[in-house]
Protein backbone atom coordinates (compact mmCIF):
# COMPACT_ATOMS: atom_id res chain seq x y z
CA UNK A 1 0.00 0.00 0.00
CA UNK A 2 0.67 3.52 -0.57
CA UNK A 3 2.41 5.67 2.62
CA UNK A 4 0.53 8.93 4.18
CA UNK A 5 -2.33 10.38 1.42
CA UNK A 6 -2.25 13.46 -0.42
CA UNK A 7 -4.59 16.01 1.09
CA UNK A 8 -6.67 16.89 -1.97
CA UNK A 9 -8.05 20.59 -2.72
CA UNK A 10 -11.85 20.95 -3.03
CA UNK A 11 -12.79 21.33 -6.58
CA UNK A 12 -14.04 24.71 -7.19
CA UNK A 13 -17.84 23.46 -8.17
CA UNK A 14 -19.90 26.48 -10.42
CA UNK A 15 -23.60 26.28 -11.70
CA UNK A 16 -22.65 24.30 -14.95
CA UNK A 17 -21.49 21.73 -12.62
CA UNK A 18 -23.10 21.60 -9.47
CA UNK A 19 -25.43 18.66 -10.14
CA UNK A 20 -22.10 16.53 -11.02
CA UNK A 21 -21.04 17.24 -7.21
CA UNK A 22 -23.85 16.72 -5.50
CA UNK A 23 -24.58 13.21 -7.58
CA UNK A 24 -20.56 12.34 -6.20
CA UNK A 25 -21.82 13.29 -2.53
CA UNK A 26 -24.76 10.52 -2.60
CA UNK A 27 -21.63 8.03 -4.69
CA UNK A 28 -23.26 8.62 -7.97
CA UNK A 29 -20.58 9.38 -11.20
CA UNK A 30 -22.13 11.29 -13.76
CA UNK A 31 -21.17 11.47 -17.45
CA UNK A 32 -22.31 14.10 -19.74
CA UNK A 33 -23.44 13.48 -22.99
CA UNK A 34 -25.22 14.96 -25.93
CA UNK A 35 -28.79 14.34 -27.00
CA UNK A 36 -28.03 15.81 -30.47
CA UNK A 37 -24.62 14.05 -31.43
CA UNK A 38 -25.03 10.94 -28.63
CA UNK A 39 -21.30 11.10 -27.68
CA UNK A 40 -20.14 11.22 -23.94
CA UNK A 41 -17.36 13.83 -23.07
CA UNK A 42 -15.05 14.71 -20.42
CA UNK A 43 -14.22 16.82 -18.46
CA UNK A 44 -18.51 17.13 -18.41
CA UNK A 45 -19.89 20.56 -20.02
CA UNK A 46 -23.29 21.99 -20.85
CA UNK A 47 -22.41 22.88 -24.24
CA UNK A 48 -21.22 19.49 -26.36
CA UNK A 49 -17.42 19.83 -27.54
CA UNK A 50 -17.72 17.46 -30.01
CA UNK A 51 -21.05 19.38 -31.81
CA UNK A 52 -21.21 22.52 -29.58
CA UNK A 53 -24.97 21.48 -29.23
CA UNK A 54 -26.42 23.18 -26.22
CA UNK A 55 -29.18 20.07 -25.45
CA UNK A 56 -26.74 17.53 -23.61
CA UNK A 57 -27.38 15.39 -20.12
CA UNK A 58 -26.75 13.72 -17.62
CA UNK A 59 -26.14 10.21 -16.87
CA UNK A 60 -24.40 7.37 -14.34
CA UNK A 61 -22.20 5.62 -15.24
CA UNK A 62 -20.74 2.43 -13.70
CA UNK A 63 -17.37 3.55 -13.04
CA UNK A 64 -15.16 0.81 -14.73
CA UNK A 65 -12.36 1.84 -17.10
CA UNK A 66 -8.58 1.25 -17.81
CA UNK A 67 -5.25 3.48 -17.65
CA UNK A 68 -4.70 4.78 -20.72
CA UNK A 69 -1.46 6.75 -18.88
CA UNK A 70 0.12 6.85 -15.59
CA UNK A 71 2.96 8.64 -13.83
CA UNK A 72 3.73 8.03 -10.14
CA UNK A 73 5.31 11.52 -8.24
CA UNK A 74 7.86 9.52 -6.83
CA UNK A 75 9.88 12.56 -4.70
CA UNK A 76 6.23 14.35 -3.80
CA UNK A 77 5.85 14.36 0.35
CA UNK A 78 2.92 12.32 -0.58
CA UNK A 79 3.49 9.89 -3.21
CA UNK A 80 0.69 9.70 -5.42
CA UNK A 81 0.17 8.73 -8.84
CA UNK A 82 -1.64 10.94 -11.84
CA UNK A 83 -3.23 8.87 -14.73
CA UNK A 84 -5.64 9.29 -17.66
CA UNK A 85 -8.51 6.19 -17.56
CA UNK A 86 -10.19 5.56 -20.78
CA UNK A 87 -13.97 5.08 -19.28
CA UNK A 88 -15.57 1.99 -20.41
CA UNK A 89 -17.33 2.79 -23.76
CA UNK A 90 -16.55 6.20 -22.70
CA UNK A 91 -14.45 9.31 -22.93
CA UNK A 92 -10.85 8.97 -21.46
CA UNK A 93 -10.41 11.53 -18.25
CA UNK A 94 -7.51 12.45 -15.88
CA UNK A 95 -7.78 11.17 -12.52
CA UNK A 96 -5.85 9.19 -9.85
CA UNK A 97 -4.82 5.99 -9.01
CA UNK A 98 -5.25 5.57 -5.66
CA UNK A 99 -5.31 3.13 -2.62
CA UNK A 100 -2.81 0.29 -4.35
CA UNK A 101 1.11 -0.18 -4.99
CA UNK A 102 2.22 2.23 -6.79
CA UNK A 103 5.16 0.42 -8.14
CA UNK A 104 3.02 -2.29 -10.01
CA UNK A 105 0.72 0.25 -12.33
CA UNK A 106 0.50 -0.32 -16.21
CA UNK A 107 -1.13 1.30 -19.19
CA UNK A 108 -3.66 -1.20 -19.95
CA UNK A 109 -4.77 -2.26 -16.69
CA UNK A 110 -8.62 -2.24 -15.79
CA UNK A 111 -9.23 0.10 -12.63
CA UNK A 112 -12.83 1.11 -10.72
CA UNK A 113 -14.23 4.21 -9.70
CA UNK A 114 -13.98 5.33 -5.94
CA UNK A 115 -14.68 8.81 -4.64
CA UNK A 116 -12.15 9.77 -2.06
CA UNK A 117 -13.17 13.01 0.30
CA UNK A 118 -11.25 16.36 -0.32
CA UNK A 119 -10.67 19.11 1.97
CA UNK A 120 -13.30 21.33 3.70
CA UNK A 121 -16.58 20.59 5.31
CA UNK A 122 -19.55 19.80 2.74
CA UNK A 123 -16.73 19.22 0.38
CA UNK A 124 -17.70 16.60 -2.22
CA UNK A 125 -15.57 14.15 -3.12
CA UNK A 126 -13.54 13.44 -6.21
CA UNK A 127 -13.85 10.18 -9.24
CA UNK A 128 -10.61 8.32 -8.51
CA UNK A 129 -9.70 4.71 -9.67
CA UNK A 130 -7.91 1.79 -7.53
CA UNK A 131 -7.01 -1.29 -9.92
CA UNK A 132 -10.36 -3.66 -10.36
CA UNK B 1 -1.01 36.07 -48.13
CA UNK B 2 2.35 35.40 -46.92
CA UNK B 3 4.70 36.42 -44.58
CA UNK B 4 7.90 35.23 -46.60
CA UNK B 5 10.29 37.40 -47.02
CA UNK B 6 8.06 40.50 -45.07
CA UNK B 7 9.99 41.03 -42.24
CA UNK B 8 13.86 39.98 -40.46
CA UNK B 9 15.08 39.19 -37.37
CA UNK B 10 17.31 42.36 -36.75
CA UNK B 11 17.84 42.28 -32.84
CA UNK B 12 18.24 39.26 -30.31
CA UNK B 13 19.36 39.29 -27.02
CA UNK B 14 19.62 36.67 -23.67
CA UNK B 15 19.76 38.35 -20.75
CA UNK B 16 22.89 36.63 -19.25
CA UNK B 17 21.48 36.45 -15.33
CA UNK B 18 20.10 33.21 -14.38
CA UNK B 19 19.75 34.05 -10.39
CA UNK B 20 18.02 37.98 -10.46
CA UNK B 21 17.31 38.68 -6.34
CA UNK B 22 18.01 41.77 -6.90
CA UNK B 23 15.99 42.86 -10.08
CA UNK B 24 12.28 43.65 -11.18
CA UNK B 25 10.69 41.11 -13.57
CA UNK B 26 9.98 44.40 -15.33
CA UNK B 27 13.59 45.86 -15.45
CA UNK B 28 14.67 41.82 -16.94
CA UNK B 29 12.10 42.97 -19.22
CA UNK B 30 13.22 46.36 -19.85
CA UNK B 31 17.18 45.28 -20.09
CA UNK B 32 16.05 42.51 -22.43
CA UNK B 33 14.47 44.92 -24.76
CA UNK B 34 17.64 47.28 -24.35
CA UNK B 35 20.10 44.57 -25.02
CA UNK B 36 18.07 43.43 -28.63
CA UNK B 37 17.86 46.90 -29.89
CA UNK B 38 21.66 47.81 -29.21
CA UNK B 39 22.22 44.56 -30.78
CA UNK B 40 20.13 45.53 -33.99
CA UNK B 41 21.42 49.06 -33.99
CA UNK B 42 18.46 50.59 -33.20
CA UNK B 43 17.01 52.45 -30.45
CA UNK B 44 13.64 52.78 -28.43
CA UNK B 45 12.50 55.57 -30.50
CA UNK B 46 12.25 53.06 -33.60
CA UNK B 47 9.79 50.74 -31.88
CA UNK B 48 6.45 51.27 -33.34
CA UNK B 49 5.07 47.66 -32.49
CA UNK B 50 5.69 45.61 -29.11
CA UNK B 51 4.32 42.01 -27.99
CA UNK B 52 4.83 40.63 -24.68
CA UNK B 53 2.84 37.87 -23.36
CA UNK B 54 0.06 37.52 -20.12
CA UNK B 55 2.28 36.15 -18.01
CA UNK B 56 4.31 40.31 -18.19
CA UNK B 57 3.40 42.55 -15.02
CA UNK B 58 0.43 44.28 -15.44
CA UNK B 59 -2.45 44.32 -17.71
CA UNK B 60 -1.55 42.82 -21.13
CA UNK B 61 1.06 44.75 -22.51
CA UNK B 62 -0.01 48.03 -21.08
CA UNK B 63 2.35 48.58 -18.25
CA UNK B 64 5.74 47.29 -20.10
CA UNK B 65 4.82 49.06 -22.91
CA UNK B 66 4.42 52.05 -20.25
CA UNK B 67 7.87 51.25 -18.34
CA UNK B 68 9.66 51.65 -21.78
CA UNK B 69 8.16 54.61 -23.20
CA UNK B 70 6.97 53.15 -26.30
CA UNK B 71 4.97 55.03 -28.52
CA UNK B 72 3.07 51.77 -31.23
CA UNK B 73 0.69 51.84 -33.38
CA UNK B 74 0.39 47.54 -33.02
CA UNK B 75 0.19 45.49 -29.59
CA UNK B 76 -0.23 41.91 -28.59
CA UNK B 77 0.04 39.46 -26.03
CA UNK B 78 -1.02 36.84 -26.86
CA UNK B 79 -0.21 33.78 -24.35
CA UNK B 80 0.13 30.14 -25.07
CA UNK B 81 2.48 29.71 -22.61
CA UNK B 82 6.31 29.22 -23.42
CA UNK B 83 5.74 29.00 -27.54
CA UNK B 84 4.23 32.33 -27.17
CA UNK B 85 6.82 34.30 -28.46
CA UNK B 86 7.41 31.96 -31.54
CA UNK B 87 3.90 32.95 -32.01
CA UNK B 88 5.09 36.37 -31.77
CA UNK B 89 7.52 36.31 -34.32
CA UNK B 90 5.16 35.22 -36.69
CA UNK B 91 2.19 37.54 -35.27
CA UNK B 92 5.03 40.82 -35.78
CA UNK B 93 6.19 39.46 -39.38
CA UNK B 94 2.07 40.04 -40.26
CA UNK B 95 1.55 43.23 -38.59
CA UNK B 96 4.85 44.30 -40.37
CA UNK B 97 3.53 42.65 -44.14
CA UNK B 98 0.45 44.79 -43.44
CA UNK B 99 1.20 48.20 -42.69
CA UNK B 100 1.01 47.94 -39.01
CA UNK B 101 4.34 48.73 -37.59
CA UNK B 102 7.81 48.43 -39.14
CA UNK B 103 10.28 47.62 -35.95
CA UNK B 104 8.11 45.26 -33.28
CA UNK B 105 10.16 44.26 -29.95
CA UNK B 106 9.16 41.40 -28.26
CA UNK B 107 10.45 40.87 -24.68
CA UNK B 108 10.26 38.02 -21.99
CA UNK B 109 11.61 38.01 -18.27
CA UNK B 110 10.72 36.07 -14.96
CA UNK B 111 11.93 35.16 -11.69
CA UNK B 112 10.97 31.68 -11.32
CA UNK B 113 14.47 30.92 -9.68
CA UNK B 114 13.89 33.72 -6.88
CA UNK B 115 10.31 32.85 -6.50
CA UNK B 116 11.34 29.41 -5.67
CA UNK B 117 8.71 27.73 -8.54
CA UNK B 118 9.37 24.23 -9.81
CA UNK B 119 7.91 21.77 -12.13
CA UNK B 120 7.07 19.47 -9.38
CA UNK B 121 4.70 21.79 -7.72
CA UNK B 122 1.16 21.60 -8.80
CA UNK B 123 0.03 25.24 -10.27
CA UNK B 124 -3.35 27.02 -10.46
CA UNK B 125 -3.93 28.02 -13.98
CA UNK B 126 -6.99 30.51 -13.28
CA UNK B 127 -9.39 29.75 -10.77
CA UNK B 128 -11.98 30.43 -13.66
CA UNK B 129 -10.92 27.98 -16.35
CA UNK B 130 -13.16 25.53 -16.85
CA UNK B 131 -10.66 22.56 -16.86
CA UNK B 132 -9.08 23.38 -13.18
CA UNK B 133 -11.93 21.78 -11.40
CA UNK B 134 -11.56 18.76 -12.83
CA UNK B 135 -7.57 18.75 -13.01
CA UNK B 136 -6.13 20.87 -10.23
CA UNK B 137 -7.21 18.56 -6.71
CA UNK B 138 -5.48 15.50 -8.48
CA UNK B 139 -1.88 17.26 -8.11
CA UNK B 140 -1.33 17.79 -12.16
CA UNK B 141 1.91 19.54 -12.42
CA UNK B 142 4.05 20.23 -14.95
CA UNK B 143 6.51 17.48 -14.42
CA UNK B 144 3.66 14.40 -14.38
CA UNK B 145 1.68 16.20 -17.42
CA UNK B 146 4.60 15.46 -19.54
CA UNK B 147 5.12 12.03 -17.80
CA UNK B 148 2.60 10.60 -18.77
CA UNK B 149 3.14 11.61 -22.40
CA UNK B 150 6.91 9.67 -22.02
CA UNK B 151 5.13 6.70 -20.28
CA UNK B 152 2.48 6.58 -23.86
CA UNK B 153 5.01 7.31 -25.76
CA UNK B 154 7.26 3.95 -24.20
CA UNK B 155 4.05 1.86 -24.23
CA UNK B 156 3.18 2.38 -27.90
CA UNK B 157 6.81 2.82 -29.27
CA UNK B 158 9.15 0.79 -27.22
CA UNK B 159 11.08 4.31 -26.56
CA UNK B 160 13.64 3.82 -23.60
CA UNK B 161 14.60 6.26 -20.83
CA UNK B 162 18.37 5.77 -22.53
CA UNK B 163 17.08 6.57 -25.66
CA UNK B 164 15.26 10.26 -23.64
CA UNK B 165 18.34 10.75 -21.78
CA UNK B 166 20.44 10.98 -25.56
CA UNK B 167 18.27 14.39 -25.51
CA UNK B 168 20.14 15.62 -22.37
CA UNK B 169 23.80 14.09 -22.96
CA UNK B 170 23.17 16.00 -26.49
CA UNK B 171 22.54 19.31 -24.77
CA UNK B 172 25.18 19.61 -22.19
CA UNK B 173 27.74 18.71 -24.95
CA UNK B 174 26.61 22.10 -26.05
CA UNK B 175 26.10 23.84 -22.82
CA UNK B 176 30.23 23.15 -21.57
CA UNK B 177 30.71 26.02 -24.26
CA UNK B 178 28.23 28.26 -23.26
CA UNK B 179 29.84 30.65 -19.89
CA UNK B 180 26.02 31.74 -18.95
CA UNK B 181 24.63 28.04 -18.75
CA UNK B 182 23.33 26.99 -15.58
CA UNK B 183 24.66 23.23 -15.88
CA UNK B 184 28.29 23.28 -17.80
CA UNK B 185 28.75 19.42 -17.12
CA UNK B 186 28.69 16.79 -19.74
CA UNK B 187 26.50 14.08 -18.38
CA UNK B 188 26.23 10.48 -19.87
CA UNK B 189 23.25 8.56 -20.65
CA UNK B 190 24.10 6.32 -17.56
CA UNK B 191 23.93 9.65 -15.15
CA UNK B 192 20.82 10.35 -16.83
CA UNK B 193 18.91 6.95 -16.20
CA UNK B 194 20.31 6.73 -12.78
CA UNK B 195 19.26 10.17 -11.58
CA UNK B 196 16.42 10.58 -8.97
CA UNK B 197 12.78 9.45 -10.71
CA UNK B 198 10.63 12.92 -10.21
CA UNK B 199 7.94 11.75 -11.97
CA UNK B 200 8.37 8.26 -13.67
CA UNK B 201 9.69 7.47 -16.34
CA UNK B 202 11.20 10.93 -16.05
CA UNK B 203 14.33 11.38 -14.35
CA UNK B 204 15.57 14.24 -12.92
CA UNK B 205 18.07 15.01 -15.74
CA UNK B 206 15.06 14.48 -17.95
CA UNK B 207 14.07 18.13 -16.81
CA UNK B 208 15.02 21.72 -17.95
CA UNK B 209 16.55 23.66 -15.02
CA UNK B 210 14.40 26.12 -13.44
CA UNK B 211 16.08 30.02 -13.96
CA UNK B 212 15.49 33.47 -13.92
CA UNK B 213 16.23 35.80 -16.78
CA UNK B 214 15.12 37.24 -19.86
CA UNK B 215 15.35 37.96 -23.90
CA UNK B 216 14.11 40.18 -26.38
CA UNK B 217 14.16 39.76 -30.22
CA UNK B 218 13.07 42.90 -32.84
CA UNK B 219 11.41 42.32 -35.67
CA UNK B 220 12.08 44.66 -38.66
CA UNK B 221 10.32 45.39 -41.91
CA UNK B 222 12.71 44.97 -45.21
CA UNK B 223 13.43 48.49 -45.56
CA UNK B 224 14.91 48.86 -42.12
CA UNK B 225 16.98 45.55 -42.24
CA UNK B 226 18.66 46.79 -45.21
CA UNK B 227 20.07 50.17 -43.30
CA UNK B 228 21.33 47.82 -40.22
CA UNK B 229 24.89 46.45 -40.13
CA UNK B 230 23.52 43.14 -38.92
CA UNK B 231 23.58 39.72 -41.18
CA UNK B 232 19.25 39.74 -42.93
CA UNK B 233 17.71 36.77 -41.27
CA UNK B 234 14.73 36.29 -43.26
CA UNK B 235 11.33 35.25 -41.64
CA UNK B 236 10.70 32.60 -44.25
CA UNK B 237 7.66 30.78 -42.85
CA UNK B 238 5.51 30.14 -39.21
CA UNK B 239 2.99 28.34 -38.01
CA UNK B 240 0.82 27.60 -34.89
CA UNK B 241 -1.91 25.81 -33.65
CA UNK B 242 -2.94 23.80 -30.10
CA UNK B 243 -3.98 20.82 -29.15
CA UNK B 244 -6.12 19.53 -25.98
CA UNK B 245 -8.13 16.83 -24.59
CA UNK B 246 -10.35 16.57 -27.89
CA UNK B 247 -13.53 16.13 -25.68
CA UNK B 248 -12.13 13.25 -23.87
CA UNK B 249 -10.75 11.73 -27.06
CA UNK B 250 -6.99 11.90 -25.45
CA UNK B 251 -4.64 11.08 -27.28
CA UNK B 252 -0.49 11.89 -25.72
CA UNK B 253 0.87 10.41 -28.83
CA UNK B 254 1.50 13.63 -31.02
CA UNK B 255 1.60 17.32 -30.14
CA UNK B 256 0.25 20.65 -31.91
CA UNK B 257 3.35 20.48 -34.10
CA UNK B 258 1.61 18.11 -36.73
CA UNK B 259 -0.21 21.40 -37.61
CA UNK B 260 1.91 24.30 -37.07
CA UNK B 261 5.20 22.01 -38.10
CA UNK B 262 3.85 21.51 -42.05
CA UNK B 263 2.57 25.21 -41.90
CA UNK B 264 5.90 26.81 -41.60
CA UNK B 265 7.53 24.34 -43.82
CA UNK B 266 4.78 24.90 -46.65
CA UNK B 267 5.29 28.62 -46.27
CA UNK B 268 9.03 28.62 -46.15
CA UNK B 269 8.72 26.16 -49.60
CA UNK B 270 11.10 23.98 -47.68
CA UNK B 271 11.46 20.27 -46.35
CA UNK B 272 12.44 18.97 -42.69
CA UNK B 273 15.72 17.53 -44.81
CA UNK B 274 16.60 21.07 -45.49
CA UNK B 275 17.07 22.30 -41.96
CA UNK B 276 20.51 22.95 -40.96
CA UNK B 277 19.77 23.24 -37.45
CA UNK B 278 16.72 23.18 -35.32
CA UNK B 279 15.88 25.06 -31.94
CA UNK B 280 13.63 22.13 -30.01
CA UNK B 281 11.79 23.24 -26.99
CA UNK B 282 13.44 21.14 -24.17
CA UNK B 283 11.03 21.49 -21.09
CA UNK B 284 11.60 17.98 -20.87
CA UNK B 285 13.63 15.33 -22.80
CA UNK B 286 9.97 13.99 -24.21
CA UNK B 287 9.11 17.14 -25.86
CA UNK B 288 12.11 16.88 -28.16
CA UNK B 289 11.17 13.78 -29.30
CA UNK B 290 7.89 13.94 -29.32
CA UNK B 291 8.24 17.43 -31.32
CA UNK B 292 10.97 15.87 -33.91
CA UNK B 293 8.36 13.29 -35.06
CA UNK B 294 5.37 15.78 -35.77
CA UNK B 295 7.59 18.04 -37.03
CA UNK B 296 9.20 16.01 -39.62
CA UNK B 297 12.27 15.11 -38.91
CA UNK B 298 11.86 11.43 -38.39
CA UNK B 299 8.53 8.88 -38.73
CA UNK B 300 6.01 8.93 -35.87
CA UNK B 301 7.43 6.53 -32.97
CA UNK B 302 10.81 6.56 -34.06
CA UNK B 303 12.13 9.58 -32.49
CA UNK B 304 13.94 7.28 -29.60
CA UNK B 305 16.07 5.87 -31.92
CA UNK B 306 17.13 9.70 -34.05
CA UNK B 307 17.91 11.29 -30.97
CA UNK B 308 20.15 8.35 -29.73
CA UNK B 309 23.61 8.05 -29.92
CA UNK B 310 24.84 11.98 -30.45
CA UNK B 311 22.26 12.33 -33.47
CA UNK B 312 21.85 15.71 -31.93
CA UNK B 313 25.36 16.99 -30.91
CA UNK B 314 26.68 19.73 -32.85
CA UNK B 315 29.53 17.95 -35.25
CA UNK B 316 28.55 14.78 -34.30
CA UNK B 317 25.17 13.88 -35.56
CA UNK B 318 22.59 14.76 -38.27
CA UNK B 319 20.61 17.42 -36.46
CA UNK B 320 22.78 19.83 -34.26
CA UNK B 321 19.46 21.39 -31.96
CA UNK B 322 19.79 23.67 -29.09
CA UNK B 323 23.59 24.64 -29.29
CA UNK B 324 23.46 26.91 -26.34
CA UNK B 325 22.38 23.88 -24.24
CA UNK B 326 18.72 24.52 -24.25
CA UNK B 327 16.56 24.88 -21.19
CA UNK B 328 18.43 21.25 -20.32
CA UNK B 329 21.51 22.76 -19.29
CA UNK B 330 21.50 26.84 -20.53
CA UNK B 331 18.46 28.88 -19.73
CA UNK B 332 14.19 28.85 -19.14
CA UNK B 333 13.77 32.28 -18.26
CA UNK B 334 10.15 32.59 -16.75
CA UNK B 335 9.38 28.79 -17.36
CA UNK B 336 9.10 29.71 -21.22
CA UNK B 337 11.70 28.85 -23.59
CA UNK B 338 10.14 30.04 -26.33
CA UNK B 339 12.76 33.15 -26.98
CA UNK B 340 15.93 31.42 -25.92
CA UNK B 341 15.07 28.77 -29.21
CA UNK B 342 14.39 31.49 -31.38
CA UNK B 343 17.62 33.45 -30.21
CA UNK B 344 19.96 30.71 -30.40
CA UNK B 345 18.29 30.09 -34.06
CA UNK B 346 19.35 33.67 -34.83
CA UNK B 347 22.79 32.83 -33.79
CA UNK B 348 23.44 30.01 -35.65
CA UNK B 349 22.19 31.75 -38.93
CA UNK B 350 24.25 34.83 -38.05
CA UNK B 351 26.89 32.42 -38.12
CA UNK B 352 27.54 33.53 -34.03
CA UNK B 353 26.89 30.64 -31.99
CA UNK B 354 29.90 29.75 -30.08
CA UNK B 355 32.77 28.42 -32.47
CA UNK B 356 32.67 25.31 -30.72
CA UNK B 357 29.04 24.86 -31.53
CA UNK B 358 28.28 26.71 -34.77
CA UNK B 359 26.85 24.53 -37.49
CA UNK B 360 29.12 25.27 -41.16
CA UNK B 361 26.58 27.26 -43.14
CA UNK B 362 23.06 27.79 -41.26
CA UNK B 363 21.73 29.51 -43.76
CA UNK B 364 18.15 27.45 -42.87
CA UNK B 365 17.36 27.15 -39.41
CA UNK B 366 13.74 26.51 -36.93
CA UNK B 367 13.13 27.01 -33.78
CA UNK B 368 9.89 25.32 -32.65
CA UNK B 369 8.25 24.87 -28.99
CA UNK B 370 5.19 23.78 -26.60
CA UNK B 371 3.82 25.86 -24.46
CA UNK B 372 1.37 24.84 -21.72
CA UNK B 373 1.27 21.19 -20.41
CA UNK B 374 1.79 18.82 -23.32
CA UNK B 375 -0.39 15.88 -21.43
CA UNK B 376 -3.33 18.21 -21.23
CA UNK B 377 -3.71 21.19 -23.58
CA UNK B 378 -0.88 23.25 -25.13
CA UNK B 379 -0.22 25.40 -27.53
CA UNK B 380 2.63 24.76 -30.53
CA UNK B 381 4.85 27.39 -32.65
CA UNK B 382 6.74 26.78 -35.65
CA UNK B 383 9.34 29.35 -37.33
CA UNK B 384 11.74 28.62 -40.04
CA UNK B 385 14.20 31.64 -41.23
CA UNK B 386 16.64 31.95 -43.45
CA UNK B 387 20.01 34.04 -43.84
CA UNK B 388 20.01 36.09 -46.66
Amino acid sequence: MAGKERAIPAPGVNPETEVFWNAAKEGKFLLRSCDDCGKSHWYPRAVCPHCLSEKTSWNEHPGGGTIYSVSVMARAPEVYAVAYVTLDGGPTMMTNIVDCDFSTLKIGQKVKLVFKPTQGEGAPPFPMFTPA
Amino acid sequence: MTIKGKAYIAGAYEHPTRLAKDKSVAQLHAESAAGALRDAGLTKDDVDGYFCAGDAPGLGPLAMADYMNLKLTHLDSTDVGGCSYISHVSHAAQAIAMGKCKVALITLAGRPRSEGHSGATPRMRGADAPDTQWEFPLGIATVNAYAMVAARHMYEFGTTSEQLAWVKVAASHHAQHNPHAMLRDVVTVEQVVNSPLIATPLHRLDCCVVSDGGGALVVVHPDIAKTLKRPMIKVLGAGESMKGQMGGAVDLTYSAAVRSGPMAFSEAGVKPSDIKYASIYDSFTITVVVQLEDLGFCEKGKGGAFVADGNLISGVGKLPFNTDGGGLCNNHPANRGGITKVIEAVRQARGEAHPAVQVKNADLVLAHGTGGLLGSRHGGATLILERE
